[in-house]
C-alpha cells in the first residue's frame, strides 16, 4: 500500500484503521488497515467510487465516527481514545466541515449560523461579535449577514458554511463534495474559496466524485472498497 | 453552552415551528386553566356555603326535634313511639343554662299575607326578641318584635325587605295593619334587605311572636331552638348540657339532636376542601395528557431536526449541551404554556364572578401553585427522553439526513 514516510511534524497520522458497518445481515467494510500520514498545510483530494469509503474517512478524520481498531494522531495526541465530550471539543478548536447540503440552520440569519461554533464554544458575546463580523467581511457577505438561509443563493449559503467551518481557525478543513450542489460557476467559486484558506496555511481535505475538483489538489488519494489504492503527490505527473 | 445563549437558541427553536409550540401551549394552557378555573369552583363552593353558615350566627348551638339514630331498647318506647316535641318551655328552661346568652326558638310554615288589596304567598317565622341578635340581623325601619310578657303573643309582625316591597312599595309600611292567615297584624319593622342562612332568604320573611305563630298553626311544637353560647369554648359545654336537660325534660329520653354550627361548618368545610382537590386531581389528568403531548412535540422535534444535531455536534457541541437545549426547549414551552394558561384561568375565574356575583370563585393559592408547578415538572420530566434521545444520536448518523 503506497503510504508516504511518517514525520514529527505530522498533522494527522493514522494508522491500521478499520471501520466496519453492519446493514442487516451484511458486513460493509468501509475502511480497511488504512494508513494515512498528512503534514500541515497540505491539500488533498480523495476521490473513488461511491462506497468506496472516501466518506467514512472524512468523518473518521473528523471525529464524527469512530474506528473499529487503529490509532488516530491529531497533532500529535491519540485522539482515538478520548470520550465523546472531549471529541466534540477536539472538533469545537480543531476540525472545521463543509458538507455539499450546506447543514445551515435554516431559521437563524447567516450571522446567527456563523456564530453558532463560538457560541457552542462558551464565547463571550462581545469577541462573537468582532469574530463574526471580520468573518461576514472576509467572505464578502457583510450585506447579507442578517439574511436567512432561504433568502441565500447557494454559492452564498457555501460561503456561510465555510466562515462557519473557519471562524474558529481550525487546523483542519474538511469538506465533503462542497461543490455537489452547485452550478460550475459558483463551485469554481467556493473552491477557490477553499484554496485561499489553504493557501493561508489550514489543511484542506476535499472529498470528490469531480476528477476536474481533484486533479486541482496537490495530492490525490484514491480508495476503493475500503482501500487506499493510490495516493500521489500531484496530479500533472500522474496524467 | 452559556445559559442565556441556550435559552436564546431554544426561543428561536420553538419560533422556527409556531404551529407545533402554538398548539402545545394551548394543550398545556387549557391544563392549567383547567386546574386554576375548577379550584376556583370547588373553593368557591366551599367558601359559598361556610358563608352560609356563618351568616346564621355565631357560637350557635341548634336544637331539632327527633332523633335519627337507632338506640336499643328503652321503655319511653313502650309508651309513645313518636318523639316528644320541642316546646317553648324548653327553650326557656334552657335559658337557665350557664354559658347560654340567647335563645331563639323557631317556628317555620308558609302562609299568606293580605294587604293593601294584594294576596302574596310568604314563611312565616315564630320567634322572639332575641333572633335578631342571635341571628345578626338588622332592622331597617321601625323595630324589632318586642319581649312577650304574657306568653300569649302580641299583634306585631316584621317584615321581610322584598315583602315591604312588593306590598307596600315606597310607601311607610310601619303601623299599617296586614292580614296574616285569619289575623290582624301590625307591622313593627322591617328587615335589611339580603339577609341570609340556611339556604333562605330573610327578605321574604313574615317575622311574628312565636305564640302569635304558634296559636296561627294550632300547634305548640318548634321547628328548631336557636341557642347562642357565650364563647366559642364553651360550644362543646353548652351542647352537653342542652342534651342532658332536655333529655331529662322529656322523660329520660334522649329524642333531639344538638348540633353546633361549628362542627356543620367543620364538616362543610373538609367535604368541600376534599371536592376541590378531587376536581384539582381530575384537572391534574389533563395537566398530565399536555406533558405526554410534550414529550410527543419534543420527540418529533428531535426527529425532524436530526441533521440540526449532527451539525451542532460536527460544530463541537457535546451531548450535554445537546441535553440542555432539548430540555430548556421543553420547559419554555411548558413554562409559557402554563403562564398562558394562569391568565386564561384568572380571566375564566373573573367571568364566572362576574356571572354569578354571589360566588366567590377565586382559584386557591396552593391550586395555582400546584398547577404551573405540574406544568413544569411534566415539561421536565416529558423532556427527558426526547432531549437524551436527541444527545445521544451519532453525529455522522445524525448528519446523513438531509435537512
Amino acid at each position: 500500500m503506497p503510504s508516504l514516510p511518517s514525520t514529527n511534524q505530522d498533522l494527522i497520522e493514522l494508522s491500521q484503521i478499520n471501520r466496519t458497518f453492519y446493514l442487516g445481515d451484511s458486513k460493509v467494510r468501509a475502511l480497511r488497515n488504512v494508513n494515512l500520514h498528512i503534514a500541515p498545510g497540505e491539500y488533498i483530494a480523495v476521490m473513488g467510487p461511491s462506497g468506496s469509503g472516501k466518506s467514512t474517512l472524512l468523518n473518521l478524520i473528523g471525529l464524527l465516527d469512530r474506528a473499529d481498531a487503529g490509532t488516530y494522531k491529531l497533532q500529535g495526541d491519540d485522539v482515538t481514545t478520548l470520550d465523546s465530550d472531549a471529541q466534540a471539543q477536539v472538533r469545537s478548536k480543531r476540525i472545521g466541515f463543509i458538507f455539499q447540503s450546506f447543514h445551515l440552520v435554516p431559521r437563524l440569519t447567516a450571522a446567527a449560523n456563523i456564530e453558532l461554533p463560538l457560541t457552542l464554544a462558551d464565547m463571550p458575546a462581545a469577541e462573537r461579535a468582532t469574530l463574526v463580523v471580520k468573518a461576514l467581511k472576509d467572505f464578502g457577505l457583510t450585506d447579507r449577514a442578517q439574511h436567512k438561509p432561504n433568502e441565500l443563493s447557494g454559492g452564498q449559503r457555501q460561503r456561510v458554511a465555510i466562515a462557519r467551518a473557519t471562524v474558529q481557525r481550525p487546523a483542519v478543513l474538511l469538506a465533503d463534495e462542497p461543490t455537489g450542489n452547485l452550478d460550475r460557476i459558483t463551485g469554481e467559486e467556493v473552491v477557490r474559496l477553499l484554496e485561499a484558506l489553504n493557501a493561508q496555511g489550514m489543511t484542506l481535505i476535499v472529498v470528490t466524485h469531480d476528477p476536474v475538483l481533484g486533479a486541482r489538489a496537490r495530492r490525490q488519494i484514491k480508495m476503493e472498497d475500503g482501500f487506499i489504492v493510490s495516493d500521489s503527490l500531484s496530479s500533472s505527473l500522474a496524467k | 453552552m452559556k445559559l442565556i445563549d441556550t435559552l436564546r437558541y431554544a426561543t428561536t427553536a420553538a419560533r422556527g415551528a409556531p404551529l407545533r409550540t402554538g398548539l402545545l401551549m394551548v394543550a398545556m394552557s387549557i391544563g392549567v386553566a383547567a386546574v386554576v378555573i375548577l379550584t376556583a369552583l370547588g373553593d368557591g363552593a366551599r367558601r359559598y356555603v361556610v358563608g352560609e353558615f356563618s351568616a346564621i350566627g355565631t357560637n350557635l348551638v341548634i336544637v331539632l326535634p327527633g332523633r335519627s339514630e337507632t338506640r336499643g331498647f328503652n321503655p319511653a318506647n313502650l309508651i309513645t313511639s313518636t318523639p316528644r316535641d320541642l316546646t317553648v318551655d324548653d327553650a326557656n328552661a334552657l335559658l337557665r343554662l350557664p354559658g347560654v346568652v340567647r335563645i331563639a326558638p323557631i317556628v317555620v310554615a308558609t302562609t299568606e299575607i293580605n294587604a293593601d288589596g294584594k294576596l302574596r304567598e310568604a314563611m312565616l317565622l315564630g320567634t322572639n326578641e332575641n333572633y335578631l341578635q342571635v341571628r345578626q340581623l338588622k332592622v331597617a325601619l321601625g323595630r324589632f318584635l318586642s319581649q312577650d310578657r304574657s306568653g300569649h303573643g302580641t299583634s306585631e309582625v316584621v317584615l321581610g325587605a322584598l315583602i315591604r316591597r312588593e306590598i307596600f312599595g315606597s310607601d311607610n309600611p310601619l303601623g299599617k295593619t296586614v292580614r296574616i292567615g285569619d289575623r290582624r297584624l301590625r307591622v313593627v319593622g322591617v328587615l335589611v334587605e339580603g339577609g341570609r342562612g340556611m339556604g333562605m332568604t330573610t327578605d321574604e320573611l313574615l317575622i311574628v311572636p312565636v305564640a302569635s305563630a304558634q296559636a296561627m298553626l294550632n300547634s305548640n311544637t318548634l321547628f328548631r331552638i336557636l341557642i347562642e353560647a357565650r364563647s366559642r369554648e364553651q360550644i362543646a359545654e353548652v351542647k352537653a348540657q342542652v342534651l342532658k336537660m332536655i333529655t331529662q325534660r322529656h322523660d329520660g329520653e334522649e329524642d333531639v339532636t344538638v348540633i353546633t354550627q361549628d362542627a356543620v361548618l367543620q364538616t362543610f368545610d373538609k367535604i368541600l376542601n376534599v371536592l376541590t382537590l378531587g376536581v384539582a386531581g381530575i384537572a391534574a389528568i389533563s395537566l398530565a395528557v399536555a406533558g405526554i403531548l410534550v414529550m410527543n412535540v419534543m420527540l418529533v422535534s428531535v426527529a425532524q431536526r436530526t441533521a440540526e444535531i449532527g451539525l451542532l455536534k460536527a460544530l463541537g457541541a457535546t451531548a450535554t449541551a445537546v441535553r440542555e437545549l432539548f430540555m430548556v426547549e421543553a420547559l419554555l414551552l411548558s413554562l409559557t404554556g402554563g403562564l398562558l394558561g394562569l391568565a386564561l384561568g384568572y380571566l375564566g375565574a373573573a367571568i364566572l364572578r362576574h356571572i354569578y356575583p354571589s360566588y366567590p370563585a377565586y382559584p386557591p393559592l396552593w391550586a395555582v401553585a400546584a398547577g404551573l408547578g405540574t406544568a413544569m415538572i411534566s415539561g421536565l420530566v416529558f423532556g427527558v427522553m426526547p432531549a437524551r434521545r436527541a444527545a445521544e444520536l451519532e453525529p455522522i448518523q445524525a448528519l446523513a439526513k438531509r435537512a
